[in-house]
């Protein structure tokens, strides 16, 4: 069989036109069934020694076709492809071949599946939302359908993600999927490095970079340091390091490009939050998303286990919850009490400026001390770590090593004025897209907590949004930071602070154990919060020693 | 700079002094403001709060407020004022939401007088009444702006911007009540300081957030703001709706702005990111600034002029920690620097040139033969003695009119629609370009594309030797007869080719000289059958008398030592070969000044110095040219592409690289071939030839070229029946799910080429309408409608 006809393409069903879909799934129909034939006739003939290493290959890629067949009838928002995908599966199953089912339970370890939006059964905006989508990348992500509890800011999400991967840039489309996986790859999410590296492909990128980054060019090599320094301590970027990246002979950076880069380096660090954060499954046809095992009884996903979330565990969490049932009650209670007297008695005992200064540094320092108990060293699957350096550098609390690093001022320096003003002059309209994007995730509200509604939460945002700042050690001077004490309990400081600084840490119990009697739709929310924090806090951090650079 | 000013205002007579100069500050400043005796200014920052007095010499450090053993908050200005009715008084706004008012009268050390602690966020902006003595407005991020009187411990009133943060707040000067504020959202609102629960007005201003504005001093309804959106715009408020009066387009988000006092047009602006220089704006002339400081290392966070009546003297803080005083006087003036010269083509190809008189005049009287084509026209503006930029708006206009006919560029036309690019083998394509070339009468891009053939495919080889020497005869036996053929005789397309050029001085005598070896080859075309037995193809003149063997010669030596004469020369690539000697200046001299003259004197005498002293170096030359490779002449071939391009003439330029394909490719490099290609494209649109464009495109091989016909393919179609954008497909509209596209004539859905009446709109397919046409001009509907179509 000649290798051109088992290439089987997919671009086809992006389209709009339902037609087009179609000859595509006939086109795909036809390959698969080839394959299937052929497999077949060479099992039934008596076995050559020759023949036992083509066979694996061609098996090997039938079963990647099956894979994607499996992901487009679960995951395509158009629904004759569901369809035909599935029926394709169905088909090839008759002829005697295994066909592949999915691992996990949806989306999400940490979301239970009927929680999340079934494909196929949204409403128009959100159909447009999926159609977009898949027509620009091919897929529905896990990311997605679990950021689609907020439609509003999915929309500015995936536009966002969208110009800065696929419009008018100053990067070639290979580098910037590169330098996604860089930064993905610092949180080890191997999530989104599989996903960057198949497009990083499709966009003909040199398969030899991904040998690691000792293979890319000279000019990525020297973004390693930067990737580094603002992905774990972002607050230690100088000016110098900007210039390191401009004055590198034949290997330099353009301000544009060093800009467009640090974007998608910050989007790419908070998105590794946000798949951590929510327990984003691997995808469908991706490997550790389907199994082609039968169905046993004791089956888990091989990630659950790596995070120690054992479906055990997950009973456990289960059963204390329902115990707790009552406190948990009493907690959103007591979480409310303490916002409406906060409200009140802020205009009358005023704290003194000393204690005010104090009470940031109060926070910073407890904020080192917020870890998880259980802090064992996960050591990075092997894939994924070739693609950075130094795994040793993580993130180190902010001035506990004797180091004294300066309180970052937010009213010297700040995404509005600032920040904003840099962004738009060298990456024209990305600064007009994030901007965007941080405002509705800082808006964003339902009036609502847990079960109570017309409840004004804009207290609640500000104090995570500070408090996830205040970890950078960014300081907002009309921020009393005696707040987040009063409105954050430990448990959701633990969470917030995983999430934020350690993502790969994050497990299903501390997931569940803050804030038991919320939503999923709010949990989600609050990770929106943390991502769009963390990624103004490093984009500040950046962008002024730009600035500094450039003055 | 060093020399005083001593400027009378405005004020009972007294006098302001100064020069530019600044001082060192310990700290970043945020903002600035004068006292009303224009003597003193507060310097206001996260760590400094000082004021200083300003004297002729220098700023002197008068009173430093930030005491107390340990620096609070409270101290970390935002914003300063101070009042202008009581010297003593000044408010301070703090970045962690406090107002703070000092009075300077205290016998204390420390000054600070009231506290207001009612703003939850930081406070950006707080203004003193202009009037009144006792009143303070102040405008936070947390949405508010609240009213104080200094009477008073706490607020009078509270003004509710709806959750949007107030950026800045103005008092108006004239009207008593009214303020403005500006949001982050882009808005301004208008306030009546006695009604604190709803805004008197509202309008969005900027795209982004306004980060200022100011009343006009004198205007009471103009306000400016400027905003993130890099604009400055100035508003009339008198109106019943805001209009915008003047808009200002700077380079960087304004920070500040301030009216000038005694221009009524004129306002300073500074930026808070990335430009440091203050600029002051004509707001009637948006696009370059009037003046310029540009003392400051690092952003301008606050201007103030020093006098409410003088126009001269402006202060300014900056985060490079220093103060400013700039004297207008020492400003740089952005417009000395720019190019007050215009130049555009009109409709007819007319030319029109504007530029300063006194410009114009150095030029004309340095070049006084450039007159005897031109026909200029000269406007003169009208002066208006009360615009800006007097001086520079003394200019004049000249216009140079293209003969009627002479402009014409039907030869490019006729030129672009029948060469041959490809299709058929080099041989063929040069010999039906040089015909074409030669119907239109250009003989020398003929000639080029015969010497092309003969360079490439020479078929048995056709020696090389000959065709040195054609070539040479070519021009020999052209030069000598140059008398008999007087300019008029020249080819059409020749003189319109060349006529642009002969209005400037510079390419005078190149022209001329073109002219001359072009008229030279239209000569050997008429000579080249008689008294030769060479193939006429590739043999251009006779090959018989030594001597015109030595004329030839003249034209290469003369090329090296005369500037003037490279252009032309090039258009014979093939003489570079040859080795060059010295010419005899003088005769060429003679020769470039009197072009029109004619050519047999000035001719015989340029010839004369060569003489046979020569001829054994370059006979014996030529004789070593034997069989060359046709790689050896790309080097020619490419200066000769070159040359054409320099001339304008990029059509040729495009033309040969097409054909030539891989002959040549390698030897230019990318850039100037994709610069080519999108020349000779853009003239090709121009003149609507769509369908050689494509084919442009399609045949070159750079890949930034070849992939404009990969732009922009997709048509967007409205469904004739909801008049929604039909998003999925082209022929059924999902949303009244109904055929929009039926063919008028079948009755089918039209899913390929579709062609409607754009009077009637009916249509259908292609084929089908263009059937129908034949018998009826009736639209095939039904509906009454002649239909036409282009």
């Amino acid at each position: 069989m000649a290798e051109g006809e088992n290439e089987v393409r997919w671009d086809g069903l992006c389209s709009r036109d339902s037609t087009t879909r179609e000859t595509a799934l006939e086109n795909i129909k036809q390959t698969v069934l080839r394959k299937t034939e052929y497999l077949r006739s060479v099992k039934e003939t008596p076995l050559r020694p020759s023949d036992g290493l083509s066979n694996a290959v061609s098996l090997d890629g039938l079963n990647k076709l099956l894979a994607h067949l499996l992901m487009l009838s679960k995951r395509c928002p158009f629904k004759d492809v569901r369809e035909k995908s599935e029926f394709i599966l169905k088909s090839v199953q008759e002829l005697g071949i295994r066909i592949p089912r999915p691992l996990g339970h949806g989306p999400s370890r940490f979301i239970p599946e009927k929680e999340i939006l079934q494909v196929g059964s949204e409403d128009t905006q959100m159909h447009t939302l999926f159609a977009d989508s898949f027509a620009a990348l091919g897929r529905l992500d896990n990311i997605t359908l679990v950021m689609v509890f907020h439609p509003q800011y999915l929309e500015s999400f995936l536009k966002t993600q969208h110009y800065l991967l696929q419009m008018d840039g100053p990067l070639p489309l290979h580098y910037r999927h590169y330098i996604g996986i860089m930064a993905a790859a610092r949180h080890q999410c191997s999530y989104l490095v599989n996903l960057h590296v198949n497009d990083f492909l499709h966009v003909g990128g040199d398969p030899k970079w991904l040998n690691g980054l000792e293979n890319a060019p000279q000019k990525l090599q020297n973004l390693g340091e930067l990737n580094k320094v603002l992905a774990h301590r972002p607050w230690l970027i100088t000016k110098e390091h900007i210039e390191g990246l401009l004055k590198a002979e034949e290997h330099s950076w353009s301000l544009a490009e060093l800009v467009h880069a640090v974007v998608l380096l910050t989007h790419y660090h908070s998105l590794a939050s946000f798949t951590f954060g929510c327990g984003i499954s691997p995808e469908i046809h991706c490997d550790g998303g389907h199994t082609f095992r039968p169905p046993s009884v004791s089956n888990y996903c091989i990630c659950d286990i790596t995070n120690g979330n054992h479906s055990v565990d997950e009973m456990q969490v289960n059963s204390a919850g329902n115990v707790s049932v009552s406190d948990s009650f009493f907690e959103v209670e007591a979480l409310m009490e303490k916002m409406r007297q906060l409200q009140e008695c802020r205009d009358e005992e005023e704290a003194s400026q000393e204690e005010m200064a104090s009470r940031f540094e109060i926070e910073k320092r407890e904020s080192m001390f917020v870890f998880s108990s259980d802090d064992e060293e996960v050591t990075p699957a092997r894939d994924v770590s070739r693609h950075f350096e130094d795994t040793s550098y993580g993130y180190k609390d902010f001035s506990r090593h004797g180091m004294h690093v300066p309180t970052f001022r937010v009213q010297d320096y700040c995404w509005e004025d600032h920040g904003y003003s840099l962004v738009n002059r060298l990456y024209p309209d990305v600064g007009q897209l994030i901007d965007e994007k941080f405002h509705i995730a800082y808006n964003l509200t339902y009036n609502t907590m847990a079960m109570h509604k017309d409840v004004d939460t804009s207290m609640l945002r500000r104090a995570i949004w500070n408090y996830i700042h205040c970890m950078f050690g960014i300081r907002y001077d009309d921020y009393d930071y005696g707040e987040i004490n009063q409105l954050l309990d430990r448990s959701f400081k633990v969470y917030i602070k995983t999430v934020v600084c350690t993502p790969e840490k994050v497990t299903k119990r501390m997931y569940d154990s803050f804030w038991r009697q919320f939503k999923h739709s709010e949990k989600v929310h609050v990770n929106l919060l943390l991502i769009e924090a963390r990624m103004q806090a490093e984009l500040l951090y950046a962008l002024r020693a730009i600035t500094r650079y450039m003055t | 700079m060093e020399k005083m000013s001593r400027v009378t205002t405005a004020l009972g007579g007294s006098t302001l002094t100064g020069r530019t100069m600044h001082c060192h500050l310990d700290a970043p400043a945020n903002a600035i403001s004068v006292c009303r005796d224009a003597a003193q200014v507060v310097v206001a920052g996260r760590s400094i709060f000082k004021i200083y007095a300003i004297e002729d010499e220098q700023f002197v450090e008068k009173l430093n407020l930030r005491v107390g053993r340990k620096p609070s908050l409270n101290l970390s200005c935002a914003d300063v004022v101070w009042h202008q009715m009581d010297e003593n008084l000044l408010a301070t706004a703090a970045t962690n939401g406090v107002v703070v008012t000092w009075n300077l009268g205290r016998p204390s050390r420390n000054k600070q007088d009231q506290l207001f602690t009612e703003h939850k966020r930081t406070v950006n902006k707080v203004c003193f009444h202009p009037t009144e003595a006792h009143v303070l407005l102040s405008g936070s991020q947390d949405g508010f702006m609240k009213c104080f009187d200094l009477r008073r411990k706490d607020s009078v009133s509270t003004f509710s911007g709806q959750s949007e943060s107030v950026r800045d707040v103005q008092f108006s000067i004239r009207d008593y009540f009214t303020f403005a504020s500006t949001f982050e959202n882009g808005n301004v609102q208008l306030w009546d300081i006695r009604r604190p629960d709803r805004c008197e007005r509202m309008f969005t201003a900027h795209n982004g957030p306004v980060f200022c504005c100011d009343w006009h001093p004198e205007d009471r309804g103009w306000l400016a703001t400027g905003g993130r959106d890099k604009m400055v715009k100035v508003w009339d408020m008198t109106t019943h709706r805001a209009k915008e009066v003047h808009c200002v387009q700077t380079i960087a988000s304004v920070a500040r702005v301030k009216w000038r006092p005694e221009c009524r047009h004129h306002l300073a602006t500074c930026s808070m990111m990335v430009d440091h220089n203050i600029y002051v704006w004509d707001v009637r002339r948006p696009f370059v600034p009037a003046a310029m400081f540009e003392e400051h290392r690092d952003v301008t966070t606050g201007i103030a002029w020093r006098h409410p009546h003088d126009p001269s003297f402006l202060l300014s803080g900056s985060k490079d920690s220093t103060l400013c005083q700039h004297l207008f006087r020492d400003a740089s003036q952005p417009v000395e620097r720019a190019n007050p010269e215009g130049l555009c083509y009109g409709l007819f190809g007319d030319l029109a040139f504007a530029a300063k008189e006194s410009l114009v005049a150095t030029e004309s009287g340095r070049k006084p033969y450039a007159g005897d084509r031109r026909h200029p026209i000269f406007f003169k503006r009208k002066l208006d003695p009360a615009e800006p930029f007097v001086g520079l708006a003394s200019s004049a206009l000249s216009v140079f009119e293209i003969e009627p006919g002479s402009g014409s560029m039907s030869w490019f036309v006729d030129t672009a629609e029948r060469y041959a690019l490809a299709g058929r083998p080099l041989a063929e394509l040069c010999d039906h370009n040089a015909k074409v070339a030669r119907d239109l009468g250009r003989n020398q891009v003929a000639q080029t594309w015969t010497m092309l053939r003969i360079i490439y495919c020479s078929p048995g080889l056709a020696s090389a030797t000959s065709l040195n020497h054609s070539v040479g005869k070519g021009s020999s036996c052209g030069l000598p007869l140059m008398n008999s053929f007087n300019l008029k005789d020249m080819a059409p397309g020749l003189g319109s080719e060349t006529r642009l050029d002969r209005s400037k001085g510079d390419t005078r005598s190149d022209t001329v000289l073109l002219d001359s070896s072009a008229t030279l080859i239209t000569n050997e075309d008429n000579e080249e059958t008689e008294g030769s037995d060479v193939p006429a193809d590739y043999l251009l003149g006779d090959v018989e008398g030594e001597e015109d063997e030595l004329y030839l010669l003249d034209p290469e030596h003369a090329h090296p030592e005369d500037p003037e004469y490279v252009l032309p020369q090039e258009a014979f690539p093939l003489r570079h070969e040859i080795v060059d000697t010295p010419p005899g200046p003088e005769h060429l001299q003679d020769k470039a000044d009197s072009p029109h003259v004619s050519g047999s004197e000035a001719d015989a005498a340029s010839l004369a110095p060569v003489d046979s002293s020569f001829s054994l170096l370059s006979v014996s030359h030529a004789l070593h040219d034997t069989r060359l490779p046709p790689d050896f002449f790309s080097a020619l071939v490419c200066d000769m592409l070159r040359f054409y391009a320099e001339q304008g003439d990029v059509q040729m330029a495009v033309s040969v690289l097409i054909v030539l394909g891989e002959r040549v490719r390698k030897d230019i490099d990318e850039q100037t071939q994709e610069h080519w290609y999108t020349s000779y494209i853009d003239l090709l649109q121009r003149f609507c030839l769509w369908n050689v464009s494509n084919q442009v495109v399609k045949l070159s091989t750079s890949r930034a070229i070849s992939c404009l016909n990969q732009a922009s393919t997709t048509l967007h179609v409205n469904c004739s029946h909801c008049k929604r954008p039909m998003s999925s497909r082209g022929w059924v509209c999902d949303r009244c799910h109904r055929c929009a596209s039926m063919c008028a004539v079948c009755h089918h859905v039209v899913k390929g080429l579709f062609v409607w009446c754009q009077g009637c709109s009916h249509g259908g397919h292609l084929q089908h309408i263009m059937k129908w046409l034949e018998g009826s001009s009736h639209c095939p509907a039904g509906c009454g409608h002649l239909c036409e179509y282009s």
